[in-house]
């Protein structure tokens, strides 16, 4: 476990180093995750010795977020007085974009078998 | 022997007892959420954070205090996105059949996401500062702190906005994708990734491992592409 969490870190610190370097607006971390899959296509038995790891961290991804998330109970006030609404645009987008684009992908991939 | 006073006083500045506060936490939240059934309203971060936040303000323990022992935890964020490769490897036939439909529902998504939260927040007469700061809200916080501090909002303010947009995609996803009828896991995972990012796509996992495979792939994309449109779209808005 310890050998496949190296393996992770490896690839986030190339992955921060060619973001660092190039100046891209993509963050290190999601370089490192192509970096990862191009590994795993040129060495099947490497995604296969990490994946149990990976996906063991995964599965629990939700709690690598809760530091962050005690961070902003702090900040709410900074919302103000717009809160209420800034609340509800966030709400209504997130259910719009959510909509549309889960309906884009149906329409899309339906047009795309039709065509075969 | 030392009194409990003194011992208490020692753990409060200790990372260790606020690590072992966060994890704790989470597996209350956890426990919470599988004992209900799933409930998506039941949503761990939202429980975990909720005690914590209680917590600090009781103990009157500051956040960089707290933050001490929860970097740790906060640290993984990175190695886990890299972990994002492995469902999408475990996936990658999917994602190469499905690469015109994420396209598509990527630009629709984004486009629609940034756009709606703008024009809603201008109808209720948010400016500024503020509104530049919610433009970015959809994508994964260390792009979206970058994109707010470079058209002119509060990164601050964004960070907020981002964990709430999560919070908000997390909890509504799973009744309305059911209320608008769509039982594919790759739209239900990719659409929720590209609205939600990261904890959209924690969320995804929790249902089913390719809606989080999408999820991640939607949530990686959108942070490009979101990058990229967000200072041409807020000129609609000054």
């Amino acid at each position: 476990m310890i050998y496949h969490l190296t393996v992770l870190l490896l690839c986030q610190l190339a992955g921060e180093f060619l973001s660092q370097s190039l100046n891209l607006v993509v963050p290190g971390p999601v370089v490192g995750m192509v970096i990862l899959l191009g590994l795993f296509m040129l060495l099947p038995k490497l995604a296969m010795a990490v994946q149990p790891t990976a996906l063991g961290l995964l599965s629990h991804l939700s709690l690598l977020f809760v530091p962050a998330g005690v961070g902003i109970v702090g900040h709410l006030d900074k919302l103000g007085s717009d809160g209420v609404p800034i609340l509800f645009a966030l709400a209504a987008s997130t259910a719009l974009a959510i909509t549309v684009g889960a309906l884009v992908f149906v329409g899309m991939s339906r047009l795309v078998e039709r065509r075969k | 022997m030392n009194a409990l006073p003194e011992i208490w006083t020692y753990l409060r500045q200790e990372p260790l007892l606020w690590l072992s506060a966060t994890l704790l936490a989470y597996a209350v939240g956890d426990t919470v959420f599988l004992k209900s059934g799933k409930r998506p309203y039941m949503n761990p971060v939202l429980i975990a954070v909720s005690l914590l936040a209680l917590l600090l303000w009781v103990t009157d323990v500051s956040y960089p205090t707290y933050f001490e022992g929860a970097k740790f935890v906060h640290f993984m964020l990175g190695p886990a996105t890299v972990a994002l490769a492995a469902p999408l490897y475990a996936n990658l036939d999917k994602v190469r059949a499905a690469a015109l439909p994420m396209f598509a529902a990527l630009i629709a998504g984004s486009v629609t996401a940034i756009v709606s939260v703008l024009a809603i927040a201008y109808a209720f007469g948010v400016r500024g500062e503020i509104l530049l700061s919610l433009a970015p809200k959809s994508v994964t916080a260390p792009v979206a702190l970058g994109i707010s501090e470079s058209i002119g909002g509060s990164p601050t303010l964004t960070a907020v906005l981002v964990i709430l947009t999560g919070v908000m995609g997390a909890v509504m996803a799973t009744p309305l994708l059911n209320l608008l009828g769509i039982k594919d896991w790759r739209a239900r995972g990719f659409a929720l990734g590209v609205a939600s990012h990261g904890i959209g796509t924690a969320r995804a996992f929790q249902v089913n491992e390719t809606a989080g495979a999408f999820a991640g792939i939607g949530m990686g994309l959108n942070a490009i592409l979101t990058a990229l449109i967000v200072p041409l779209i807020i000129q609609i808005f000054a």
